[in-house]
């Protein structure tokens, strides 16, 4: 039975109906037209779905929206746009670290919650703080070395 | 019908006006100016006026098939290819440019739909460089030497002394004209003439410069900067509706009975479909569909008319179950210098079926509305699609039009077409609505075409000098192609309709042998392949036959090698006359500085090379592993490889997808196998069908040898088969272990 929700996603608020368990993937993907999250596995494998609940980083297809509202959840969305991209979004363009991109949600996500924490992280602590996420496109070492780029600019700020 | 409430509250953004505003992406080309053509000549658009028709595929020998330059100079490029992940956009666009002296900005794409593209087939076997990227080159210099020609006319010049800046063609003293000026709206139909000069390769400026991909921008902040750059997941045109189709337990199971009642009582759905086996749910939103999909699958009765066979007989059972055999070189002494050689060695190896895996599983939308459907697909055949849709569906062609957009990374034929195919079936349905049709996991794991299991057997003779005096190759496979190409039975959901094809075609033995002949100086080479008909379905996954092929004769040279007491990249070279075959592995060896044997415990360092389908790109690599006895764990710590693919269109490009076919190799030989029982396949996610996570990735790198002049060569699948022998031969260094069956897991190297 559908009740009502309310969602604060990207510092805005946002009530509707919905079903309490459906996973939050879905709230933001259809009914915020949010593109960021993407749906890989539905069983939290994969990493695609990732957002920011309270800063950390979780996949977004198993956390029921119900539980979400207790939640401040940012997507890929809020942290930059093309014309003013997040220090993080502008690594991944200078190292061009993608090719199908579709992973590249939950890499940056994970490399956010990890650069909060960690301004100056290691090659292994990177590798290690995308560990949830699967790149099927072997794009890792770029991946690695964009999130590398990104913290070395946000310490000379 | 009940429908979920899901009006937000004032506070919140109207639901409508976001779909409007940000998930849209725009299927028109107006804002290019360009028509569409279609079947239908003569016929009048939504606005009254008559429509324009073109050809449908357009006519490849003319140059508007390939290019139309625009009235404000700037052009927009034509290819029947679809991005796959692997920047071939960035690369054609490049070729373009350069070949009419247009800042690279001002030249635009657009890839693969029926309604405008050329008729390139398929965007596979790393062939779009050599065949897309020849075919707009073409167009493009004959292009350029029209505009002259006007130019030459309008100026009162002669062409010899017309100088073109970016689009500007001038004359000294007698003015200049841009390219938009002389097309005054009109475009350029002449033929495509093959030998229009073209430049000098050497004074490229556009091509060979590692321009970056301008749609990662659009991927890293969730918002694609041109309208066609989204995923086709990511589409939501106003009044889409969500399906999910109920797929059986196995692949040949008859429908007994569903619940009709309970699905349908459930918030959202629309209606269930069923056409023979097929079985689908269509509902207002994705929720709804995931849930009704999760009843149907538990609560359905399907009567399993043929289970799987036991996988533990899969490999010893091939040579039994052989439909056909082909010869694929035969070489009649190739038997009798056995007999007398000085030292032989035979080894049998082989390669588990293994899967696309696309971290996004397969998208589609399809819409039918006045007769006409239209389907949105990643694809990478958006005309052979189209014509199986058309036999699927009984529509004619010249109704559907199949347009490409961007997907999660392919590696080949997965679950696209298939998935394609079910939202045109469901839009059917659903007249006069977009159909969103998302696999889900399970789905994509289970039901993709995979990449066959082969089994190889391999012998070979030395002389007395340590040379190779004979080989044969003995190979059983299923085949590595059953692409739709034109026909309904080749689809997944075709299979299933009511009255619908049986039996898949023959498919392409081809793949199968695939770089099954050495490079190699060999006297006497015979090879054989017989194609089996194996338990799962199978079709193209990158690289084909080769991955298997490759890793066979490159572990197989090394274990020679051996025999001979030789250093296995010197034993190479001794057997390769190729200049360029012969450089890649030189700048190898230079790069690790071969031979590196002396690793610490439980580390060592393997080589393989190989030139994909021996015609295309050459590569080489050596990989370096360790084995950790105590936790009985294997690593690939390292990949060095070095690649020649001719003239380079875009080095970056060219690094970036050999540095993930190494990768995606990488992960394939150390890990990956599709597992499946008598009930079905077991592999359904990525716990039972693991694949490389971060801290395992090797480090990898790959230096690009240019050859300036020479044809591009294609390069996406060249790293696949010898980063598996690379793997292969290292982990014997540093073990002692020949692991022979992949993929290569520490369990092997232990037992
Ligand atoms: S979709 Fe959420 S982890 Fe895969
Ligand atoms: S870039 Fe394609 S999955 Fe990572």
């Amino acid at each position: 039975m559908s009740q009502p929700i309310r969602l604060r996603v990207n510092g805005q608020t946002h009530q509707a109906e919905l079903e309490p368990e459906m996973p939050l993937l879905y709230f933001l993907r259809n009914d915020l037209a949010l593109n960021g999250p993407k749906y890989g596995c539905g069983v939290r494998q994969c990493g695609a779905c990732m957002v920011l609940l309270d800063g950390k980083a979780q996949p977004s297809c198993v956390i029921p929206v119900d539980q979400a509202q207790q939640h401040d959840i940012e997507t890929l969305e809020s942290f930059g746009t093309p014309d003013d991209p997040h220090p993080l979004q502008r690594a991944f363009v200078e190292e061009q670290a993608a090719q199908c991109g579709y992973c590249l949600n939950g890499a940056i996500v994970c490399a956010q919650a990890l650069l909060a924490v960690n301004p100056a992280p290691s090659d292994t602590e990177i590798r290690e703080a995308l560990e949830r996420v699967l790149c099927r496109c072997g794009t890792h070492s770029r991946i690695v070395r964009a999130v590398a780029r990104a913290a070395r600019t946000q310490n000379a700020d | 019908m009940p429908t979920p409430t899901r009006d937000t509250s004032p506070s919140a953004p109207d639901r409508r006006d976001f779909l409007r505003q940000s998930g849209y992406l725009a299927i028109g080309f107006s804002l290019l100016g360009l028509e569409s053509c279609s079947g239908e000549a003569g016929a009048t658009g939504s606005d009254g006026t008559p429509k324009q028709a073109t050809a449908c595929p357009p006519d490849t020998d003319r140059i508007d098939a390939w290019l139309r330059v625009h009235e404000d100079t700037t052009v927009t490029v034509l290819t029947g290819k679809i991005a796959i992940g692997q920047g071939i956009l960035v690369a054609l666009r490049q070729i373009a440019a350069e070949e009419l002296d247009l800042p690279l900005d001002k030249v635009k794409i657009i890839m693969a739909d029926t309604g405008h593209t050329p008729n390139e087939r398929y965007t596979a076997g790393s062939a779009s460089i050599e065949g897309s990227g020849t075919a707009i080159r073409r167009a493009a210099a004959t292009a350029r030497q029209q505009l002259l020609e006007r130019a030459a006319d309008e100026l009162g010049a002669a062409v010899v002394d017309l100088t073109v800046t970016d689009g500007v063609i001038g004359a000294t003293a007698r003015g200049e004209r841009t390219y938009g000026e002389l097309v005054a709206g009109k475009q350029l139909t002449a033929q495509v003439f093959r030998d229009a000069p073209r430049k000098d390769p050497y004074d490229y400026r556009i091509v060979g410069q590692p321009e970056p991909r301008p749609e990662i921008l659009g991927m890293v902040t969730g918002r694609p900067v041109d309208d066609r750059d989204g995923y086709v997941q990511d589409m939501r045109p106003p009044g889409m509706v969500h399906a999910r189709v109920v797929r059986p337990p196995v692949y040949r199971a008859t429908l007994q009975s569903f619940p009709a009642d309970g699905v349908e009582a459930l918030p959202g759905v629309r209606q269930i479909v069923r056409d023979g086996n097929f079985l689908a749910v269509v509902a207002t939103d994705e929720y709804a569909a995931i849930r009704a999909w999760q009843m149907l699958r538990r609560q359905s009765n399907w009567e399993v008319d043929q289970s799987l066979p036991d996988p533990a007989n899969l490999f010893n059972d091939m040579p039994g179950r052989v439909t056909n055999s082909e010869v694929v070189t035969s070489a009649p002494n190739a038997h009798s210098d056995w007999e007398s050689a000085t030292a032989r060695l035979e080894a049998l190896y082989t390669r588990p079926y293994q899967m696309h895996g696309s971290i996004g599983p397969s998208c589609a939308l399809a819409e039918y509305r006045d007769g006409q459907l239209t389907v949105w697909t990643h694809s990478q055949g958006v005309y052979p699609l189209r014509d199986s849709l058309a036999a699927m569906l009984d529509l004619s062609a010249d109704n559907i039009r199949v347009i490409g957009v961007r997907g999660s990374g392919c590696y080949g034929h997965n679950g696209a077409d298939d998935v394609a195919a079910d939202a045109a079936r469901l839009a059917l349905a659903e007249p006069d609505r977009p159909v969103r049709v998302q696999w889900m996991r399970e789905d994509e794991h289970g039901w993709e075409p995979y990449g066959s299991a082969m089994r190889l057997q391999l012998r070979a003779a030395l002389d007395g000098d340590n040379r190779i005096v004979s080989w044969v190759t003995n190979l059983w496979t299923d085949v590595h192609s059953h692409r739709p190409g034109g026909d309904a039975a080749e689809l997944l959901t075709a299979q299933y309709l009511e009255g619908g094809p049986e039996a898949p075609t023959e498919g392409y033995l081809g793949g199968g042998y695939r770089n099954s002949q050495p490079l190699y100086r060999i006297p006497n080479l015979h090879i054989e392949a017989h194609r089996i008909e194996g338990p799962l379905r199978v079709s193209a996954l990158r690289s084909l036959g080769a991955y298997g092929n490759i890793f066979a004769i490159e572990s197989f040279l090394d274990e020679l090698a051996d025999r001979a007491g030789e250093d296995p990249v010197a034993f190479r070279l001794k057997h390769l006359d190729d200049e360029r075959a012969r450089a890649v592995i030189e700048e190898v060896r230079q790069q690790v500085e071969w031979p590196v044997y002396d690793a610490e415990d439980g580390r060592g360092w393997g080589f393989a090379f190989a030139r994909y389908k021996n015609e295309a790109a050459y590569f080489a690599v050596a990989a370096e592993v360790a084995y950790d006895a105590e936790t009985e764990s294997l690593r690939v710590l390292r990949l060095v490889g070095a690649i020649d693919a001719g003239q380079t269109i875009n080095p970056d490009g060219l690094r970036n997808q050999t540095e993930g076919g190494m990768i995606q190799s990488a992960s394939w030989t150390t890990l990956e196998e599709v597992k499946w029982n008598t009930n079905g396949i077991v592999s359904l996610d990525w716990e039972t069908y693991p694949i490389l996570r971060f801290p395992e990735v090797p480090e990898v790198s790959v230096s690009i040898l240019d050859r300036p002049g020479a044809p591009p060569l294609g390069a996406g699948e060249a790293a696949q088969g010898p980063t598996a022998a690379a793997i292969a031969n290292a982990v014997f260094r540093a073990t002692g272990t020949r692991v022979r069956d992949l993929p290569i897991t520490a369990a092997k190297v232990v037992g």
